[in-house]
């Protein structure tokens, strides 16, 4: 039989593999974040709070956007709200998958849930069962690497210069669309990838950030339920 | 090290938000039981948003991003996570510097 700890070894291994892309992915977001939030005025010890807190870098950038002096705390609090809300339909979609995790562990290892290892865990789910040792690894380390980049970015703040130049800044859709392709395949999920992305990019151009995820999301759901009637004897 | 009230207390509230979000998803799935079409909409929740989070920037910001795109999304049938994102960034620094 195979020992527990050898088991928990492989997945501290295969979660450390997982999430290493998006680990790298994230490292100019997380300085440019740093540096951005130092050109509007916060210090080092602020920015290590915030991405250590908060820990969510679309919410991040867009607080760091409307701050100004003195602090906007409920415009900031709202749109923090506001760009977060696809978290529940993540933890939503997620909550069956975490079954072998304990109620305590859930949780608090959800604190760290963020895009890139919710779908990363959510890969994870259609090959095997996510363990505990697997989730909260993945999860601490992706957060642990958001804020000790921030706080880089921080201190060296204009020194870094533009991730546009080297194309870092589309790493992060790369990977979203690799996650996609593994995710979903088939007749169906075109039409939901459709409709989602026709709506997102509408609404982004009508209406503008952070509706677009929202409701992009919204359309493809609804797309899956329409397309399932269509077809009754699938699941 | 400075740390002002104000702003210490706008990233406690931002922090306090963002994990109400990320928890509030946790406890609504554990009250529902889903079958059929709902069980259909459900399970399309993770590439409904991803594809929402990327769609505007692939389909609107450029020439460039758009056929980066395309490329990226014919590699990521074929190539592991790593090499699509290698293929994505080249392809878009390369485009960028044909597009301008």
């Amino acid at each position: 039989m195979t020992s527990t700890t050898r088991r928990s070894d492989s997945e501290w291994r295969a979660a450390l593999a997982d999430i290493t892309p998006a680990m790298v992915a994230g490292i100019p977001f997380a300085a440019l974040c740093g540096a951005l939030a130092i050109a509007k005025g916060l210090s080092p010890a602020e920015v290590f709070a915030m991405s250590l807190i908060v820990f969510a870098g679309g919410a991040q950038f867009a607080a760091i956007e409307i701050w100004s002096s003195p602090v906007p705390v409920s415009a900031l609090v709202v749109s923090t709200l506001l760009i977060n809300t696809r978290h529940i339909l993540m933890g939503v979609s997620l909550r069956p998958k975490l079954h072998a995790l304990s109620p305590a562990q859930r949780v608090l290892g959800c604190f760290t849930l963020a895009d890139e290892n919710w779908a990363v865990a959510e890969r994870r789910a259609t090959v095997r069962v996510i363990s505990p040792t697997y989730f909260l690894v993945m999860g601490v380390v992706f957060w642990a690497n958001w804020v000790a980049w921030s706080l880089v970015g921080a201190l060296l703040g204009p020194v870094l210069g533009d991730p546009k130049r080297l194309g870092a800044d589309f790493a992060f859709t790369a990977i979203f669309i690799a996650l996609i392709v593994s995710l979903g395949t088939g007749a169906r999920s075109v039409g939901v990838v459709v409709a989602s992305a026709l709506t997102a990019a509408l609404v982004r151009a009508l209406i503008g950030s952070p509706w677009h995820v929202l409701s992009g999301a919204l359309a493809g759901i609804v797309a899956a339920a329409i397309l399932h009637r269509h077809t009754p004897d699938a699941r | 090290m400075r740390l002002e009230g104000t702003t210490v207390l706008a990233i406690v509230l931002m922090g306090l938000a963002t994990y109400l979000t990320r928890i509030a998803g946790l406890f609504i799935a554990d009250r529902v039981r889903l079958k059929g079409r709902a069980r259909a909409a459900f399970d399309a929740i993770p590439v409904s948003v991803l594809v929402a989070v990327i769609a505007p920037t692939l389909l609107t910001s450029s020439l460039a991003e758009s056929l980066a795109g395309a490329v990226t999304i014919l590699s990521a049938f074929r190539l592991p996570l790593l090499g699509t994102v290698t293929v994505g960034v080249t392809a878009v620094v390369l485009l960028r510097l044909a597009f301008g």
